[in-house]
């Protein structure tokens, strides 16, 4: 009973519009910013490395390797506002649902391998 | 200060139109019946009693009964007394009132709650003590208090002092918290932060003393 409540309490700002994509696939996300009155969208682009959540609660976690090789992640609110478009760039081949083993990892290492389906490789 | 009687349903996020995630808690506020209107010629004070979660007229008491029964309304199972201010305001006996007839969005509100019991707790638990040292030949006293107090003077533990003991079951007051929406159809009322107490415990909703920024 209470669930049902928080659930169409949520309903409203769920968004309809995302895309599918889970953890090793590689998204841009775009933002939107406010700036001294001003607003411009700013692309995020790397790897998803975890979803958790459900709802309006549900988060997902995108990590790249910025400039000088310096790994930044980022944590997203699913349904933000704020966030104007996903984009499933390229999707990843892994066996697990949360990729923190990518922490460690550096240069080719910190690769995911890319996820070929049967219609692109009948190529 | 007037307010009604409603349930914790739980917590969620929301989002805001200008991007912001808002932590809330949901609440179900009313519907509320008034089971006796005060008056300050026959009381003394003005008030309004609501009554709140209609029950079987068996599981009510006897007195309780011919209480409800003055009033005409359906048994509750919780009553609460509220001092009405504004004396403009007018309330009839049986009226219903509901979370729309009092509260507005962006209004702010008083919510208390009954906390979580945690039963008897130590003084880590209870009062953040920091406990003794972990290391260093320590063998005893972990989570020990410390001193609690001189010698010869003052010869006893002073008044009020920080120690183990039960932990939780009391009443809570948060205070201001804002309304960030209210689901009329539903009796819903969703508040900015957190109410002590666990899904489904009763909480009292009030408009709040603070005022509004």
């Amino acid at each position: 009973m209470s669930d049902e409540i928080i659930k169409k309490v949520q309903s409203e700002y769920l968004k309809k519009d995302i895309p599918q994509f889970k953890a090793g696939d590689t998204v841009r996300v775009h933002l939107r910013i406010v700036e001294s009155g001003k607003t411009r969208t700013q692309v995020f682009q790397g790897i998803v490395i975890s979803r958790r959540g459900s709802g309006t609660d549900e988060t997902f976690t995108v990590r790249k390797i910025a400039a000088g090789h310096i790994g930044v992640e980022r944590i997203f609110p699913l349904h933000a506002k704020t966030i104007e478009k996903i984009e499933v760039v390229s999707r990843g081949k892994v066996r697990r649902a949360k990729l923190t083993y990518l922490r460690g990892r550096v240069g080719k290492a910190a690769k995911v391998k890319e996820l070929r389906t049967a219609k692109k490789s009948s190529k | 200060m007037i307010g009604l009687l409603g349930k914790k349903v739980g917590m969620t996020t929301i989002f805001t139109d200008d991007g912001r995630r808002v932590p809330v808690t949901v609440l179900e506020a009313g519907p509320c019946k008034v089971v006796q209107v005060k008056s300050p010629e026959n009381d003394g004070y003005a008030a309004i009693q609501l009554g709140y979660e209609p029950i079987k007229p068996k599981k009510a008491n006897k007195p309780l009964l011919g209480h409800f029964k003055k009033a005409g309304t359906e048994p509750f199972r919780k009553l609460k007394e509220f001092t009405v201010e504004d004396v403009s305001e007018k309330f009839e006996i049986g009226q219903e009132i509901k979370a729309s007839d009092i509260f507005k969005e962006g209004e702010l509100v008083d919510c208390t709650g009954v906390s979580k019991g945690k039963g008897f707790q130590g003084v880590v638990r209870r009062h953040k003590f920091g406990g003794g040292p972990k290391t260093h030949g320590q063998a005893d006293k972990f989570r020990a208090p410390g001193s609690i107090g001189a010698s010869s003077f003052p010869s006893r533990v002073v008044k009020g002092l920080r120690m183990a003991g039960h932990m939780g079951n009391r009443t809570v007051t948060v205070r201001g918290l804002k309304i960030m929406k209210i689901l009329e159809d539903d009796n819903i009322i969703l508040v900015k932060g957190t109410i002590a107490g666990p899904k489904g415990g009763y909480v009292v909703i009030r408009r709040s003393k603070k005022k509004a920024k």
